[in-house]
C-alpha cells in the first residue's frame, strides 16, 4: 500500500508544473494542456483520498471533473480555432481584446 | 360547447356585447370608407336597440327582482368569487332602452358633423355603448366597476380627438374627476367583498347587517363616485368643460346616459346596500340637490354660450332626480327614474338642436342668433317643443317627472318623513319658475326678435336626416307627457320593493 | 256625489265630452300638416285654414250645447274617464272629464265666444299678416288658437286638480305663443317677445303657488279628484285646518297669476302685444277667468276657510279699484281695456271670495260677452285706422298731410283717433253697447252681473262694497273717456279721417256679441222666477249657489254714481271742449285734460304707479345680478378657475414640480447620478488592471490563492 503522502506529493508536483505552464507558456494550446494537467492532479488527489477513506464520493467527483474537462476542451479548442482563423496566431500575449 | 353557445345567446349578453360585432367589422374598413363606417355603426346600434326591445319583450313587469339573469363564475380568487352576473329589473330596464335608443340617434347626428377619422369615431362610439349597457346590467360589483371605468376611455378619446379648441383640457379633467371618485368606490367594493364575502349585489342586499356607522362611510365612498358623475353641486365643475368641448354626439351621450350612471348608481347600490345610511343622510343629499336645482338654474340664466346653458341646466335637472331619489318614497323614486329618462330625452334633444345650428353657423354664442324661427320655422317649432319639455310644461314629459318628484319630496317632508321639512320641495319648486326663466331667455335670444345678423338670413331649415334624428325623441316627449303609465308600470314593483326595504330600515334605524 | 251612470231621464250625450278637446286638436293637426300647402296652392287658402279652425271650435261648441241639453235632463252630471295618466302607488291621476253645470257653463263660454273670435280672426288676420309682412303666419295663428281652445277645455273640464293644471299651463303656453306672435315686432324689435316671456314667467310664479297647493292637497286628501276632496273637506277642516288654509292661500297665488290680480297682474297690460283676437279671447274673455273658475270650483274648500275668503275678497276688490284708476291714465285703446279687464276680474275674484259664486260666474259670463266685444271692436277700430293710414300713404295728394309722423304712426293711440263715429258706424254702435254694458248702466248685461256682486258685498263685506263701488265709478269714467276720444269730435289725424269700416266677417261676430252683451243679463235677473243661472249652478255648487237678491238702494246708488261719473266724463272730454283742448299748441298742451286738475296723480296713473319699475328694481335686476354673480364670479372665476384650475390643478402642478425638481432631480436623481459618477471613477482606475492578457489573470489568481492559503495556514 502506497502511503497517501506520495499521492499528494505527486499531485502537488503535477499541479505546480501545470500552473507554471499556464503562467509561462505563450502558445494557447500548451496553456490548455497545462490546465488539463492541473485538473488531473486534482483528480489524482480525489482518487487517492477516496481510496484512503473507503468512500465512493471522490471517485464520482472525478467523473464529473473529467466530463467538465472534456467539455472545456471541446469549447476551448473551438475557441482557439476561431481565434486562429481571425488572427492567424495563437500567441496569448497578442490576444488582449478584453482589455478594460 | 353547447352550453357556451347557450350562455352567449342570452339576451342580456347579446345586448351588451353586440356592438363589438360592429367594432370588428369597422376594424376591417379603411379610413377613407367613411360612409361604410357610418352605416355599419348605425346598423349595429339599431340592432342593439332591437335586442334591447327583445329584452323588454322577455321582461315581466310585475316581477320585482332581477330577470333574464346570467350568472357564471368568472374570476375565482381564494374564497371570493367574481362572477359574470348580468340582470335587468325595473330600475334599469328604462335606462337600458334609453342608452340603446340614444346611441343610434347620436350616430345619425354625426353623419355630416364628423368628417375626420370617422372610422375611429365610430369604433369608440360602439365601445362606449358596450360600457354603458354593461353598467346598467352588471350585478356583480367588480363587473360593474370594470364597465364603469371602461366607459371613461372611449369618452376620453371622443372629447379629446373630436372636441372643441380646449378639448384636451376638458378630456383630461373629465377623466381625472371621474377616476378620483371611482377610487373611493373601489375601496368600498373591496371592503364589501372582503368583509361581507361577496361581490354580488343581490347577495349583499340579502345579507345586510352592516353596522350603521360603517354604512355611512361606505355610502359616502360610493356616493363620491356617483355624485361626481351626476354631477351634484358642488362637484359639477367638470361638466361645462366636458359638454362645451365634446362633439355633439358626445354631449348627447354624456348628458343622456353617462350622467344617469351616477343617479342610477345611487338607486341601484347606495339605497339597497346601505339603507340606514341612506335614511340618515337623505336630508343632506336633498340639501345638495336643492342647492343644485336653484344654483344650476340661476347660473344657466347668465350664460352666453347656449351649450353651456344646457350644461348647467343639467345640473338643475339632475338635482331634481337626486331630490326624488332621496325622498325615499315611491313617488319620488319612480319620478326620479322617469326624470332620468326625461332628462336624457329633452337634454339630449337640446344638444342635438345646438349641434344642428353649430354645424350651420360654427358658433354657439346666443347673441349671434336672433329671429331664427322666421328663417328656420321647422327648427324653431321643434326647438320650442323640446324647450317646453325641458322646462316642465304639463302634457310633455318633463312635467310628469318633476311633478312626481316634487310631490314625493313634499310627502317626504311631512313630519316623520325622511326629509322632515317641506322646505326641500318648496324651494325646489322655485326651480320650476327659474327653469322657465332661462329656457325662455334662450328661446327668445335664439329664435325671437328680428333677424339682425346677415349670416343668419339664409340658413337652411332642417333636412330629413335631422328631423328623423329628433323625431323619436319628440314622440317619446309627447308619449311620456300624455300617457306615462307604461313607463311607470315597468318600474313600479322594483321601486316598491326598494322603498319597502327602506321603510324597514327607517323603522330599524330608530333607536 | 259622483255618478258613473245616469239616473234621470232625457237625452244624454255625456260620453261625447272628450270631443270638446279632440275637435280643436284635430283642427290644429290638420292645419299643421296641410295648412301650409293649402295656403300656397289655393286662392281661398286663408278661408279654408281659418274655416277649418273655426269649424273645430264650432264643433266644440256644438258638443258643449249637447252637454248642456243633457244636463237639463240629468242635472247631476257625470264623470267621463278617458285614460290613466300618472299612477304611482296611491297616486292616481287620470284623464277624466267632469260634466256638470259649472264646467259646462265655462265650456259654453269658451267655445261659444271662441268660435265667434275664430270667425272674426279670419278677417282680422287676413289684414294683420299683410300689415306685418308675413302672410305665411296666418296658419300658425289658427294652430295656436285651436291649441288654446283645446287647453282651455282641458282646464274647465278636468275632474281633478292636476288635469285642471294641465289646461292651466297649456293656456299659459298659448298665451305666450300668441302674445309673441309677432315676435320680431314691438319695442326694439324684441318688445313683443319680452311681453310674452313676462306673461309666461309671471304665470309660472302663480303656478308655483298652484303646485304647492297641489302637493298639500295630495298629502292631505290622498287624491286630486274634486268630488273626493270636497267630500272629505269638512272632516279635514276640523282635523287639520292649517292644511286647508295653506291650500286655499296657495291656490290664491295661482289665481293672482292667471287672473292678473295684485300683485301678479303686471303681465296682462303687456300681453296686449298679441293680435287683437288674442286679447279678446285669451286676455279678456276666457283664459284670465280661469282663476275665477278655480275658486268657484273649489267653493267647497273656500267656504270652510274664512281667512282665505277674506284674502281672496281683499285681493279682488283692491285690484278692481287699483286697475280701474290706472285705466284712466292710458292712451292706448287696448291698454285701457286691459286695465279694465284686470279691474273686472277683480270684481269676479272678490265675488267668489266673499262666497257669491253665482254672482262671480254670472259676471264672468257677461264680461266674456262685452269685453270680447270691446276688444274685437277695438281691433276693428285699429284696422280701420290702419286702412286709413294705408290709404293716405299711397295717395300722393294726401301724403303731404302726414307731415312728420308718417313712420311712427301708432294706430292704437286714442289721441290719433277721433270722429270715427261717422266712418265706422257698425263698430261705433257695437262699441257703445259694450261700453255701456261695462259701465254698468241698466238694462245691459253688465249692470245685472255687477249689481249682483255689489248687492252681495253690501250685506257682509262693507269695505269690499266701498272699494268695488269706487271701482265702478272709475269704470264708467274711463269708458266715457274712451268712447269720446275714439268716436266723437273731429278726426285728429289723416288716418282717422280716412278710416274705413271693417268687412262683414269682422263685423258679424261683433253684432252677435253686441246682442249677447245687451241681453246677457237675462240669464240671471235678480227677481224670483228668473234665477235660471243660479238654479243651474245649484246642481254643482249646492247650497253655496244662493240666488242674487235685488237691493234697490244698491242698484240705484251704483247706477246713479255711474251716471254721475259718465256726466263728469262728458264734461271733461265732450267734443267741443276736447277740440279746444287740442287746439292749444303742442308745446304747452298737457297730454290729457285731466292733467290740468290732478297733475301729479295723473302722472302716477299714466305710469301705472311705477309698479313695473318697482318689480325691476326689487326682483328682476337683483336676480339678474345674482345669476351673473353666481355664474361669472362664483361658478367660473372662483369655483372653476380659481379653485379647480388654480388650487387643485395648480397645486398639483406645483407639487409635481417640487417633487420633480427638488426631490427627484435634486435628491433621488442626484444620488443615482452621483453613484454612477463614483462607479465611473472607480472603474477608470480598475480598468487598468484588466490587461486582457490571460497570463496576468492567471498570475493574479495564483497570487490570490497563495495569499488565501497563507492566511489559512498562518492564522
Amino acid at each position: 500500500m502506497v502511503p497517501i503522502q506520495y499521492y499528494t506529493a505527486l499531485s502537488a508536483i503535477l499541479f505546480t508544473i501545470g500552473a507554471l505552464g499556464v503562467l509561462t507558456r505563450r502558445n494557447a494550446i500548451i496553456v490548455f494542456m497545462s490546465v488539463e494537467l492541473m485538473l488531473n492532479s486534482a483528480n489524482l488527489v480525489f482518487v487517492a483520498f477516496a481510496r484512503s477513506f473507503q468512500s465512493i464520493n471522490g471517485q464520482v467527483f472525478v467523473f464529473f471533473v473529467m466530463a467538465v474537462a472534456a467539455a472545456e476542451v471541446a469549447v476551448g479548442l473551438a475557441l482557439i480555432v476561431a481565434i486562429f482563423r481571425s488572427k492567424h496566431n495563437i500567441n496569448i500575449d497578442q490576444i488582449n481584446n478584453l482589455r478594460g | 360547447m353547447n352550453s357556451l353557445l347557450n350562455n352567449l345567446l342570452q339576451p342580456l349578453t347579446l345586448v351588451t356585447f353586440f356592438p363589438l360585432v360592429g367594432v370588428l367589422i369597422i376594424l376591417f374598413l379603411k379610413q377613407e370608407q367613411k360612409n361604410a363606417a357610418r352605416w355599419v355603426a348605425l346598423i349595429t346600434s339599431l340592432i342593439t336597440f332591437g335586442l334591447s326591445l327583445v329584452v323588454l319583450a322577455y321582461f315581466n313587469p310585475s316581477y320585482p327582482d332581477l330577470q333574464e339573469v346570467i350568472n357564471l363564475p368568472w374570476i375565482p380568487i381564494a374564497q371570493w368569487e367574481i362572477r359574470y352576473y348580468l340582470g335587468v329589473d325595473g330600475l334599469s330596464i328604462l335606462l337600458l332602452l334609453l342608452t340603446t335608443l340614444l346611441t343610434p340617434i347620436s350616430i345619425l347626428s354625426t353623419w355630416t358633423a364628423v368628417e375626420d377619422r370617422v372610422k375611429d369615431f365610430m369604433l369608440f362610439f360602439l365601445l362606449l355603448e358596450v360600457g354603458m349597457v354593461g353598467v346598467f346590467l352588471a350585478q356583480d360589483l367588480f363587473l360593474f366597476y370594470i364597465f364603469w371605468e371602461f366607459t371613461l376611455v372611449p369618452m376620453y378619446f371622443l372629447i379629446g380627438i373630436w372636441g372643441g379648441p380646449r378639448r384636451m383640457y376638458a378630456a383630461v379633467k373629465f377623466f381625472l374627476y371621474t377616476m378620483a371618485g371611482s377610487i373611493l368606490m373601489l375601496l368600498a367594493i373591496l371592503w364589501l367583498g372582503i368583509y361581507q364575502g361577496s361581490f354580488q349585489v343581490p347577495d349583499l342586499i340579502a345579507k345586510g347587517g352592516i353596522p350603521a356607522n360603517l354604512q355611512i362611510w361606505l355610502f359616502l365612498a360610493f356616493a363620491a363616485a356617483f355624485a361626481i358623475k351626476v354631477p351634484m353641486w358642488p362637484l359639477h365643475s367638470w361638466l361645462p368643460d366636458a359638454h362645451v368641448e365634446a362633439p355633439t354626439a358626445g354631449s348627447v351621450i354624456l348628458a343622456g346616459v353617462l350622467l344617469k350612471m351616477g343617479t342610477y348608481g345611487f338607486v341601484r347600490f347606495n339605497l339597497p346596500l346601505f339603507p340606514q345610511a341612506a335614511v340618515q343622510l337623505a336630508p343632506w343629499m336633498a340639501v345638495l340637490a336643492v342647492i343644485g336645482i336653484l344654483y344650476g338654474a340661476a347660473v344657466s340664466y347668465a350664460q352666453k354660450d347656449v351649450k353651456k346653458l344646457v350644461a348647467y341646466s343639467s345640473v338643475s335637472h339632475l338635482g331634481f332626480v337626486m331630490l326624488g331619489i332621496f325622498a325615499l318614497n315611491s313617488q319620488g323614486v319612480q319620478g326620479g327614474i322617469l326624470q332620468m329618462v326625461n332628462h336624457g330625452l329633452s337634454t339630449g334633444a337640446l344638444f342635438l338642436i345646438v349641434g344642428m345650428i353649430y354645424e350651420r353657423r360654427h358658433t354657439r354664442d346666443m347673441d349671434a342668433f336672433g329671429g331664427l324661427w322666421k328663417v328656420m320655422p321647422i327648427y324653431g317649432a321643434l326647438t320650442l317643443i323640446v324647450a317646453l319639455s325641458s322646462m316642465g310644461l304639463p302634457g310633455l314629459n318633463g312635467f310628469v317627472g318633476e311633478f312626481t318628484i316634487l310631490l314625493g319630496s313634499w310627502g317626504a317632508g311631512q313630519p316623520g318623513g325622511p326629509l322632515g321639512s317641506h322646505w326641500y320641495a318648496g324651494l325646489a319648486a322655485i326651480g320650476v319658475i327659474l327653469a322657465a326663466v332661462y329656457i325662455l331667455l334662450m328661446f327668445q335670444k335664439m329664435f325671437l326678435g328680428p333677424v339682425t345678423k346677415d349670416e343668419n338670413r339664409n340658413l337652411k331649415d332642417l333636412n330629413w336626416r335631422e328631423i328623423i334624428t329628433l323625431l323619436p325623441l319628440l314622440i317619446l316627449i309627447f308619449w311620456i307627457g300624455l300617457y306615462p303609465k307604461p313607463f311607470f308600470v315597468l318600474m313600479a314593483p322594483a321601486v316598491d320593493k326598494l322603498v319597502a326595504a327602506l321603510q324597514t330600515a327607517v323603522v330599524a334605524g330608530v333607536p | 256625489m259622483f255618478f258613473e251612470e245616469a239616473v234621470s231621464s232625457g237625452p244624454q250625450f255625456f260620453n261625447l265630452v272628450p270631443w270638446i278637446v279632440f275637435f280643436p286638436v284635430i283642427g290644429l293637426l290638420f292645419n299643421i300638416f296641410f295648412g301650409g300647402r293649402i295656403l300656397e296652392r289655393s286662392r281661398a287658402g286663408e278661408k279654408i285654414v281659418g274655416g277649418v279652425a273655426s269649424l273645430a271650435a264650432g264643433l266644440s261648441f256644438l258638443v258643449s250645447v249637447l252637454l248642456a241639453i243633457s244636463l237639463n235632463g240629468h242635472p247631476e252630471g257625470m264623470v267621463v274617464p278617458l285614460a290613466d295618466w300618472i299612477n304611482i302607488g296611491e297616486l292616481n291621476i287620470r284623464w277624466a272629464f267632469q260634466v256638470d253645470t259649472l264646467s259646462v257653463t265655462m265650456m259654453l263660454v269658451v267655445s261659444g265666444v271662441g268660435t265667434l273670435i275664430h270667425i272674426y280672426a279670419i278677417g282680422y288676420m287676413h289684414e294683420d299678416v299683410r300689415h306685418n309682412g308675413d302672410p305665411g303666419r296666418f296658419r300658425r295663428f289658427f294652430v295656436f288658437m285651436n291649441l288654446f281652445i283645446a287647453a282651455m277645455m282641458i282646464l274647465v273640464s278636468g275632474d281633478n286638480y292636476m288635469m285642471l293644471f294641465v289646461g292651466w299651463e297649456g293656456v299659459g303656453l298659448c298665451s305666450y305663443l300668441l302674445i309673441g306672435f309677432w315676435y320680431e315686432k314691438g319695442k326694439d324689435g324684441i318688445g313683443n317677445a319680452l311681453a310674452a316671456k313676462k306673461a309666461m314667467v309671471t304665470n309660472r310664479i302663480g303656478d308655483f303657488g298652484f303646485l304647492l297647493a297641489a302637493f298639500t292637497i295630495f298629502w292631505t286628501f290622498g287624491t286630486f279628484k274634486f268630488h273626493a276632496i270636497f267630500e272629505k273637506a269638512p272632516e279635514v277642516a276640523v282635523a287639520n285646518p292649517g292644511a286647508l288654509l295653506f291650500i286655499t292661500i296657495c291656490l290664491l297665488i295661482g289665481v293672482t297669476g292667471k287672473s292678473a290680480q295684485l300683485p301678479l297682474y303686471v303681465w296682462l297690460p303687456d300681453a296686449m302685444a298679441g293680435p287683437t283676437p288674442v286679447s279678446a279671447l285669451i286676455h279678456a274673455a276666457t283664459m284670465v277667468t280661469a282663476g275665477v273658475y278655480l275658486v268657484a270650483r273649489s267653493a267647497e274648500i273656500y267656504v270652510l276657510v274664512p281667512t282665505a275668503q277674506f284674502w281672496v275678497t281683499l285681493v279682488g276688490s283692491v285690484t278692481a279699484l287699483f286697475a280701474a284708476t290706472i285705466a284712466v291714465g292710458q292712451f292706448d285703446i287696448k291698454k285701457v281695456l286691459a286695465y279694465s279687464t284686470i279691474s273686472q276680474l277683480g270684481f269676479m275674484v272678490a265675488a267668489v271670495g266673499m262666497g257669491a259664486f253665482v254672482a262671480g260666474m254670472f259676471h264672468l259670463v257677461t264680461h266674456a260677452f262685452f269685453k270680447a266685444l270691446l276688444f274685437l271692436s277695438s281691433g276693428s277700430v285699429i284696422q280701420g285706422l290702419e286702412r286709413g293710414h294705408h290709404h293716405v300713404e299711397h295717395d300722393p295728394k294726401l301724403k303731404k298731410q302726414l307731415k312728420g309722423h308718417a313712420h311712427d304712426f301708432d294706430p292704437q293711440d286714442m289721441r290719433n283717433m277721433g270722429g270715427l263715429r261717422e266712418r265706422m258706424k257698425i263698430t261705433y254702435w257695437v262699441y257703445l253697447i259694450g261700453a255701456i254694458a261695462l259701465a254698468g248702466i241698466p238694462p245691459l248685461a253688465g249692470f245685472w252681473s255687477k249689481d249682483e256682486i255689489l248687492a252681495d258685498a253690501s250685506k257682509e263685506f262693507s269695505w269690499a262694497y266701498t272699494l268695488l263701488t269706487l271701482a265702478a265709478i272709475f269704470t264708467a269714467f274711463y269708458m266715457t273717456r274712451q268712447i269720446l276720444m275714439v268716436f266723437f269730435g273731429k278726426a285728429r289725424t289723416p288716418a282717422a279721417e280716412h278710416a274705413e269700416e271693417s268687412p262683414l266677417v269682422v263685423t258679424a261676430p261683433l253684432m252677435i256679441l253686441a246682442v249677447l252683451s245687451f241681453f246677457g243679463g237675462l240669464i240671471n235677473l235678480p227677481f224670483d222666477g228668473f234665477h235660471q243661472f243660479a238654479h243651474w249652478l245649484e246642481h254643482t255648487l249646492g247650497e253655496y249657489a244662493h240666488p242674487g237678491e235685488f237691493i234697490l238702494v244698491v242698484a240705484l246708488l251704483s247706477t246713479g254714481l255711474a251716471l254721475v261719473s259718465l256726466a263728469l266724463g262728458w264734461w271733461l272730454y265732450n267734443p267741443r271742449r276736447y277740440e279746444e283742448f287740442w287746439a292749444i299748441p303742442a308745446a304747452r298742451r298737457p297730454d290729457d285734460p285731466l292733467r290740468s286738475y290732478i297733475g301729479p296723480i295723473y302722472e302716477a296713473l299714466k305710469n301705472k304707479y311705477w309698479v313695473d319699475e318697482l318689480y325691476w328694481a326689487v326682483f328682476l335686476n337683483p336676480y339678474i345680478d345674482l345669476s351673473r354673480f353666481l355664474a361669472d364670479v362664483i361658478d367660473w372665476r372662483f369655483w372653476h378657475d380659481w379653485f379647480h384650475d388654480r388650487v387643485i390643478m395648480g397645486g398639483y402642478n406645483l407639487l409635481t414640480r417640487l417633487l420633480a425638481i427638488r426631490i427627484d432631480l435634486g435628491g433621488i436623481d442626484a444620488a443615482a447620478n452621483g453613484l454612477a459618477v463614483l462607479t465611473q471613477r472607480v472603474a477608470e482606475r480598475l480598468r487598468q488592471v484588466q490587461t486582457g492578457y490571460v497570463r496576468n489573470y492567471a498570475l493574479s489568481i495564483f497570487v490570490g490563492v497563495v495569499i488565501i492559503l497563507g492566511y489559512l495556514l498562518l492564522r
